[in-house]
């Protein structure tokens, strides 16, 4: 199997650097030939592992591919942990990336940059792909490093607008905030288990939960709370996490494939993946886990909000992709690990659809990307309303769609955890169910319904998009339908993951619910029962109301909660915290330090002052050189003398 | 003198072969560079260079790995009176050095193939004469041998800086000699004293030497004085970024990438083991500097607006993490009791040594590249870099995401192991180190945004052309190093650890308690 799993890496790898280095000579269609071809691979390959490990029960692999370096006795290896976890994330992955890849031929058509573009994402799936099958935090390191590097240079693929490269700039600096956590975490872990191996450290997970560390005199912290405190700082950066959240909406900046492929559905869910991976160390710490379940669900409501007031297309859907992250997050922190991973599933095919589908709007607008200048676009877009609308109801959790099972599970694990925090969390996934259909309807309603907002010219040339756009659309649709309904037995409440994921009994939420589990049938019906349902409803509702019916109302509304909404068009004023205190700061940090420290200081009082020490002796010794050479000369004199004089007294 | 008398091998042949080279070159002189046909003094450099590399080879493909004893050894008595020899010999930690020289060189040579049109033969000469002298350095195992090479080699660079500077070429050269010849003295003191103490000036000998905790601590702030200026490490650190911006691309990469070595592997090759007492009482003051100059430095990079000074202040911080890893052991061992982690430290610092020189190398080269075109290395007078020189541009941002540390190159390794090994030492330590994350990725990365992305920002850029395939070349054989190193370093690693556990052994042993 060793061979099969490298192959899967390899072949994005491989597809990339033709791409890359050779994009001239293969041409455009070499380009996007030799990457889907590389990807489609993987692709089917990891569908082969998924049922290897689903169907067939192989056991999870885990092995070596080659001994990165042997330091202090440790062994760092690159290698592969292929289970089911792993499994599932492999097919998400590849699938979504095909699906982006074959949409970029259309998205990507008339720009300069395409065999780049192609290389680029071929790069990133491989990434992601060392990423999710690490066996060691070293690879899981590069992994997580790698994809940042590439979310980077496709933030700022239009490196010529100002915009594009203030986002990646800043997407990689807020990412390497949590980076420095998760590396921490890392020297922790390796600290306490002598390993950095996931299945050595996770075999000591025990004896290192019994450790604990000062970080000040006289108070011990558990080693365990501390490290994944650490590690999930990390996975704040990647899965945009409050208050690390505010890369993602700029990284909208990028072409919107990557938004699809890299902010959507799969690189800001490596933090969702990792602290799902190592389950069998948060575990062991409820101080930790309670820290994740209040900051999820903190993101998931507050972020949610700002989606309310945006009015870019992508925007909306950007800040709705943070929502859900801190849904998953929370599911998390309740213990219902396989649930976020459920949601991380689901919400990977229907939010890459939305994208591709604002993508595909964006497109037919002629790159304008504002919903107040849209409306009634259903009849022009057939397809791209239809699965917009498919997107749309599986994102706000409409029973029977993939995210009802997804969000409808981990909401009811969050009410069953008995954690602190757990009811303020539950609170939070509950109100925010409501905004999520609000501002979700909100943009689906002024996009496609209502009165046509477009200037003539762009109503003179709007037309569906071709089918290399809307068949990725169509098929990203149909796994928004039916994948919950398909895997939300087995996933959540069966025994999928197996020893994959490790949850203590006594707070296994899940099993709890598992009992009363009857099916997907049964628990659509048994949904009813509670307000979520009733709360989407509310929220779709509200935005027909507001947007659709009575468009007046939503203006007074805005006129007197003025404060409401200027918070909220200011983000909570998150970036100009940032951008005065740390960015402005640092700046000013350095500057004093520079101007005080080394110019005035070392420079002028240590160095100028013997310098001119030195010149005084050199009068003497001026006459016998010329020019500049005589301080070297000088001082080899010197350096002789001291040399014969020692050598002398020596003997 | 009942030491075998070898005769002169590989390393003799590394250490003469470019001087003797150089010194024909100057012979010839303006014979072999003058008018415009084949210019014969830089073919023969690099004939010279490339040769040299490849008789180095063998210092690697013929190492064995699993000693720590000295290889490669030439011992002959040299002035019998002091007990002076010719000794030559390598291990873990000086090979790899050398190495590193002999593979920079040749590239500097062809950094300066176009560039250099005034007394070009000198030029190429001083750098040959400054190869073999580094080579010298790294490979003399006689103390005084090695101070005759250290001081010898800061010749050819004053030269090169005075020479084939900028403007201020003689603010920078003095600033320049200043610190390093006071630095020198004081170790020239620290190694006579050693002589009469053990009657030889085998470095080996020194190491073995039983020695007072005053004699130590004396010796040893002798020897940082030397090692802290050519490292630097701060506050001894302003000459680096005035000699960076004067000194021409070669030279810069030169300096950057060997010159700056030699303050790190002092301290492996001569505090550490010949002061392990002194090095454990003054380990807290190693590793504040350290520390001060990874913070401290990192923001000064940030508001640098000559790229120079910028990458001469980033290198500055980068090698912070070298005196860091080298002494962060001693904390360690104080911290928890055990070893453990001590080996991490030393492996990440000489790791990072060689990553930093082809890194800081690569981007010297890069801005080199640029100056050649607009004869400006101020990042005002740059942006959108991209546009005109794209294959340019992919280079330069590989070097930078390195710079930053990216996993997957080598500037990742060495600070990935001393981050892990602080760690040990201390929570609050490992926090400081690992602000680099945040701090390198800033000033590499804002650099990068100002001058190679954007929309073209002057009619200069808008006039550049990409990279010649000579200035690809270079760039390429350095990148095959960053990325090599970077995805899999064992190779190096192994070649080190056998001297890295006898370090660890000959450091945790007090020579306090050595019978006298």
């Amino acid at each position: 199997m060793e061979r099969l799993y490298l192959a899967i890496v390899l072949c994005p790898l491989f597809a990339a650097l033709l791409a890359g280095l050779f994009g001239r000579r293969i041409g455009r269609a070499g380009a996007h030939t030799v990457t889907i071809l590389g990807v489609g691979a993987s692709f089917v390959m990891s569908l082969l592992v998924l049922k290897s490990q689903w169907f067939d029960g192989a056991p999870a692999y885990n092995g070596a591919v080659y001994t990165w370096a042997v330091v202090d006795g440790i062994t760092m290896d690159v290698g592969f942990l292929v289970d089911r976890l792993t499994a599932l994330m492999m097919v998400v992955v590849t699938s979504v990336s095909l699906m982006v890849h074959i949409y970029t031929i259309g998205y990507m058509h008339d720009d300069p940059g395409y065999q780049r573009f192609f290389s680029y994402i071929s790069l990133f799936t491989f990434a992601m792909l060392t990423l999710v099958m690490a066996n060691n935090f070293m690879q899981l390191f590069f992994g997580w490093e790698a994809v940042g590097v590439v979310s980077y240079l496709l933030i700022g693929f239009w490196y010529t607008r100002p915009t594009a490269i203030f986002a990646n700039l800043k997407a990689f600096l807020v990412n390497r905030v949590g980076d420095f956590g998760f590396l921490l975490g890392i020297a922790l872990i390796l600290k306490a288990t002598g390993s950095v191996d996931y299945a050595t450290v996770f075999a000591r997970a025990p004896e290192m939960s019994g450790q604990t560390i000062e970080l000040w005199a006289g108070s011990p912290w558990s080693v365990m709370t501390v490290a994944c405190i650490l590690l999930f700082v990390g996975a704040m950066g990647k899965s945009a996490q409050m208050p690390l959240h505010v890369w993602l909406p700029d990284s909208m900046e990028g072409p919107t494939p990557i938004s699809a492929l890299i902010h959507a559905a799969t690189m800001v869910t490596a933090g969702v993946f990792m602290v799902a991976r190592m389950s069998p160390l948060f575990e062991y710490s409820d101080t930790a886990l309670s820290v994740v379940l209040v900051i999820g669900a903190t993101t998931a409501l507050f972020t949610g909000f700002l989606g309310v007031v945006q009015n870019d297309i992508k925007r909306v859907v950007a800040y709705s992709t943070l929502s859900q992250l801190g849904y998953m997050i929370a599911a998390l922190g309740a213990s219902a690990y396989a649930a976020g991973v459920f949601h991380l599933m689901t919400h990977a095919f229907f939010k890459a659809l939305l994208f591709l589908a604002a993508g595909s709007v964006i497109i037919a607008m002629h790159h304008e990307q504002d919903i107040r200048k849209m409306g009634g676009l259903r009849k022009y877009l057939p397809v791209t309303w239809l699965t917009s609308l498919v997107g749309t109801l599986s994102l706000i959790g409409f029973p029977g769609f993939a995210g009802f099972f997804s969000k409808d599970a981990l909401i009811e694990a969050v009410g069953h955890a008995e954690r602190a925090g757990a009811t303020y969390a539950w609170w939070c996934l509950m109100i925010g169910v409501f905004v999520t259909a609000l501002y979700s309807f909100r943009m689906y309603f002024l996009v496609f319904h209502g009165p046509e907002r477009l200037d003539a010219e762009t109503r003179a040339h709007i037309h569906e998009s071709p089918l290399v756009i809307t068949v990725p659309l169509v098929l990203l649709a149909i796994p928004s339908v039916i994948i919950g309904w398909l895997t939300i037995g087995p996933v959540v409440f069966g025994d999928y993951f197996g020893s994959a994921i490790v949850v203590t009994e006594s707070h296994n939420v899940l099993r709890e619910m598992a009992g009363e589990f009857h099916g997907p049938m049964a628990y659509i019906l048994h949904a009813f029962s509670a307000p979520v349902p009733y709360l989407a409803l509310a929220g779709a509702v509200t935005a027909w109301y507001l947007y659709l019916r009575n468009p007046g109302l939503a203006e007074s509304i805005r006129l007197r909660f003025r404060w409401v909404y200027t918070l909220l068009m200011n983000k909570y004023y998150f970036d100009d915290f940032n951008q005065q205190v740390f960015a402005r700061g640092s700046v000013g940090l350095g500057n004093a330090l520079w101007r005080f420290g080394d110019v005035m200081l070392i420079d002028g009082g240590l160095v100028n002052g013997s310098a001119r020490l030195v010149r005084w002796f050199a009068q003497a010794s001026r006459q016998l050189q010329s020019g500049y050479l005589y301080h070297y000369a000088f001082a080899m004199i010197i350096g002789l003398a001291v040399l014969v004089g020692w050598l002398l007294l020596g003997a | 003198m009942i030491e075998s008398m070898t005769g002169l091998g590989t390393l003799s042949v590394l250490v003469w072969l470019p001087i003797l080279g150089g010194l024909l070159l100057l012979a010839l002189g303006r014979s072999v560079s003058a008018g415009s046909g084949l210019r014969v003094d830089r073919i023969l450099a690099l004939a010279i260079s490339v040769l040299t590399f490849l008789l180095s080879l063998p210092l690697w493909t013929d190492f064995d790995s699993s000693t720590a004893s000295m290889q490669f050894v030439e011992r002959l008595p040299w002035i019998r009176t002091f007990n002076v020899e010719y000794f030559l010999g390598v291990d873990g930690f000086s090979m790899p050095l050398i190495i590193l020289t002999t593979f920079l060189t040749p590239i500097v040579v062809l950094a300066g193939w176009e560039v250099i049109e005034m007394r070009s033969a000198q030029y190429f000469a001083a750098f040959l004469i400054l190869e073999g002298l580094m080579i010298g350095v790294f490979a003399a195992l006689d103390g005084l041998l090695f101070y005759v090479f250290w001081e010898a080699m800061l010749i050819p660079m004053f030269i090169i800086i005075g020479v084939w500077g900028g403007e201020r070429r003689v603010y920078a050269t003095v600033k320049f000699f200043l610190y390093t010849f006071l630095g020198s003295v004081f170790m020239l003191v620290a190694l006579i004293y050693l002589y009469l103490k053990s009657g030889s000036y085998s470095i080996l000998d020194f190491q073995a030497l039983p020695l007072t905790l005053t004699e130590q601590t004396l010796i040893f702030l002798a020897f940082l004085f030397a090692f802290a200026v050519k490292v630097p490490m701060w506050p001894v650190h302003t000459w680096l970024p005035d000699a960076h911006v004067e000194a021409p691309t070669g030279g810069s990469v030169i300096l950057a990438a060997v010159l700056l070595k030699m303050g790190g592997y002092g301290f492996i090759r001569f505090s550490l083991p010949i002061t392990p007492d002194a090095s454990s009482e003054l380990a807290w003051l190693m590793i504040t500097l350290s520390l001060v100059a990874v913070v401290y430095i990192s923001l000064v990079a940030l508001v640098q607006r000559d790229m120079k000074k910028l990458i001469a202040y980033s290198s500055i911080a980068h090698m912070g993490f070298v005196t860091l890893g080298f002494f962060v052991g001693w904390s360690i061992i104080d911290r928890t009791g055990s070893t453990a982690g001590v080996a991490m430290g030393l492996s990440g610092g000489m790791i990072q040594m060689i990553s930093h020189g082809f890194v800081s190398g690569a981007l010297f080269l890069c801005v080199g590249v640029m100056y050649d075109r607009l004869h400006s290395r101020q990042i005002d007078d740059y942006g959108g870099v991209v546009n005109t020189m794209p294959h340019f541009a992919a280079f330069m941002v590989l070097f930078a995401l390195a710079n930053a540390g990216l996993p997957g190159t080598s500037g990742f390794v060495g600070e990935f192991l001393v981050i892990l090994a602080v760690f040990k030492a201390g929570f609050w330590y490992a926090f400081l180190a690992a602000t680099t994350l945040i701090l390198g990725a800033a000033y590499t990365l804002w650099l990068v945004k100002r001058v190679i992305f954007g929309a073209v920002a002057n009619e200069g850029v808008a006039g550049l052309r990409d990279a010649s395939s000579r200035e690809l070349f270079m760039l390429g054989l350095v990148a095959a190093g960053v990325l090599a190193l970077g995805l899999w370093p064992a190779p190096l690693t192994d070649v080190m650890a056998a001297s890295i556990d006898n370090l660890v052994t000959q450091i945790t042993h007090s020579k306090l308690q050595a019978p006298l």
